[in-house]
């Protein structure tokens, strides 16, 4: 076999498996677009196209916009609090040596190694105490509180990799070290931010127990924790069609997300490896 | 007279002193908001868990100290022991397909070629979806006068199953689905690991005349072994902690036959308001994890620093997305 026409069976053998391995891998997702938008069997109604199941799912419980509002609230005070926690945290452990520092940073990795459930329960339990069920904003504090890890990994590494002249320069310019951070260090660190932002973002947006335990109220639930209270009939007998628009909702930007930024997804993952 | 020459000496170890203790001070302002969650949302709660667990700790009314009544109880608990198996079983099976699923697309689209990267990424597109999401996108496929699998298996003339009827039809049809949602996952990570692997050591390994089969055994598997403990470590975490797949998809029916022991920790808080029983539950689950971690990472344990801490970074970044 002459080298050509073997690597013409090569390529057959990979585009004959791939192909029905990728159509069975976005099956399921094309299959939800699409039912979302057809009308469903579920309600007996005429099959056809429209916006029905959109339309019914918007008058469900407290209102889609409701449940869309909460969940982006949590992604706020998410990606925010991980970025600017993460950025100030990466910044000390790269530059400064402070005592505690190892303990602390030993501290932030033992998050990885508790179940998450260990943790929730107190912390309910403490947000009860306080008054604060059904808070939103403690629901992204605790996303932050498991991002933390890898987001101080990764900026600490980002920060390393910048060279150190170039804040003793905007130090001699007259910055503060501060200034220096926010105006010159930042920058050099913007695409480990994506990383981590976008890490944060897909996190606090589909998270299911935090919020499930933490929120009781219809009107403060999550997307996530709507859905699921949808499908369980809680709002009357289940409607399969608005549940498939409401999946439609849930998953669209975390898709579009992942495939613009598909890149810093991937580096997430070597991200040590890089810095070795 | 040493004076005069010690007098500037001094100020000099004085001034680097008051630089250190600056920088110390500097340093500290910048980690305190990292030290103020982990203080405030991990450790203390951590504290309090263990603390809990030594009480009867009711949903609402007053805690009263009954150690070690909660752990003992954890004995006498039924379901609970009837979840540990199960959760175990679910772990050795996902472990297993997990590998062999992500180790084969990982070869599949390992080497460049047109199109590559559409069909990376139509196998890393589940990943994206919420499991809670996933798990109600499955719910209505599986659903046989909604979803099209009925019709599917009715158009190649086989008996439609009732996918989530049966206690095994349940672990199949949730096993499926969280296949579909890891798979490419693992296949990223087992990716990187297979591009870490140096061409030339596969180009000698090809002009010794070796097969696909004997590099696979020989070279590619065990320079993969890093890689392989990560994906080990996550899977077998993420396992043991299952709660979305089967609180959504299967809400640990029929018959309490898909019970996990989060299910069960869930259970004895939020349906019998028993939070100090839960606690223990949760002690138990931290206890275990960590034993099967260290274990773990006792048996593949990679001697170079840069190993580890590529490791701990991958973990870092993984662990959020794979825990279910």
């Amino acid at each position: 076999m002459s080298a050509r026409t073997r690597r013409g069976a090569a390529n057959t053998a990979f585009y004959a498996t791939a192909v029905p391995l990728a159509i069975l891998f976005l099956a399921p997702l094309v299959w939800s677009g699409f039912t979302s938008v057809y009308g469903s069997r579920a309600t007996g109604g005429e099959p056809g196209f429209g916006v029905d199941n959109y339309l019914r799912l918007v008058e469900y419980g407290a209102g889609l916009e409701t449940y869309v509002v909460n969940s982006v609230i949590v992604a706020v005070v998410a990606v925010v609090g991980t970025l600017v926690v993460s950025v100030l945290g990466g910044y000390a452990f790269s530059r400064f040596s402070f005592p505690g520092k190892n303990l602390l940073f030993l501290g932030a990795l033992a998050i990885l190694m508790v179940p998450h459930p260990t943790i929730l329960i107190p912390i309910y339990q403490m947000l009860r105490t306080f008054g604060l069920q059904n808070s939103l904003i403690g629901v992204g504090l605790v996303v932050v509180m498991f991002q933390l890890p890898f987001g101080l990994f990764m900026m600490r590494n980002a920060f390393d990799g910048l060279p150190r002249e170039l804040e003793e320069a905007a130090l001699i310019d007259g910055l503060s070290r501060f200034g220096a951070l926010r105006r010159v260090l930042l920058r050099g660190v913007t695409p480990a931010m994506v990383t981590v932002g976008m890490f944060a973002f897909i996190a606090s947006w589909n998270e299911f127990l935090t919020p499930l335990l933490f929120l009781t109220n219809g009107d403060s639930f999550t997307l996530p924790v709507a859905l699921v209270s949808l499908r369980s009939g809680e709002f009357g007998a289940i409607d399969l069609g608005a549940l498939q628009a409401g999946i439609v909702v849930a998953a669209v930007p975390c898709l579009l997300i992942f495939i613009l930024l598909q890149r810093h997804y991937v580096r997430g993952f070597t991200a040590g490896a890089v810095r070795g | 007279m040493p004076s005069s020459t010690a007098a500037p000496e001094r100020s000099t170890t004085d001034r680097a002193r008051a630089r250190r203790r600056r920088e110390a001070t500097a340093g500290w302002l910048y980690a305190l908001p990292s030290a103020v969650i982990i203080v405030i949302l991990f450790l203390v709660p951590l504290g309090l868990a263990f603390w809990m667990s030594l009480n009867d700790w009711p949903l609402i009314g007053r805690p009263e100290f009954n150690a070690p009544d909660n752990y003992a109880a954890i004995g006498q608990n039924q379901l609970f022991l009837d979840s540990v198996g199960f959760t175990l079983k679910y772990t050795v099976v996902t472990t297993v397909i997990y590998l062999v699923i992500g180790l084969a697309l990982a070869l599949l689209v390992q080497n460049a070629r047109p199109g590559v990267g559409f069909f990376r990424t139509a196998f890393l597109l589940p990943s994206a979806v919420g499991l809670a999401s996933a798990s109600l996108l499955f719910y209505a496929l599986y659903n046989n006068d909604y979803g099209p699998l009925g019709d599917i298996f009715g158009f190649f003339g086989l008996p439609v199953p009732d996918f989530l009827g049966t206690p095994d039809n349940a672990f199949a049809s949730t096993v499926v689905m969280v296949t579909w949602r890891f798979a490419g996952f693992n296949m990223i990570i087992l990716l990187t690991g297979l591009q870490a692997i140096p061409v030339e050591v596969y180009e000698a390994a090809r002009a010794d005349g070796a097969n696909w089969w004997q590099i696979l055994r020989q070279i590619t598997l065990p320079l993969l072994k890093p890689t392989i403990a990560l994906i080990l470590v996550l899977t077998i975490t993420g396992s043991i902690l299952a709660f979305e797949p089967f609180y959504v998809l299967t809400a640990g029916g029929p018959s309490n036959s898909t019970v996990t022991m989060v299910i069960t920790m869930f259970r004895e808080a939020f349906s019998l308001y028993d939070l100090g029983s839960a606690a223990a539950i949760a002690m138990v689950l931290l206890v275990a994890l960590v034993a099967i971690n260290a274990l773990q990472l006792a048996l593949f344990r990679d001697r170079d620093t840069a190993g580890r801490r590529r490791f701990f970074g991958r973990r870092a970044a993984i662990t959020e997305e794979e825990r279910r």
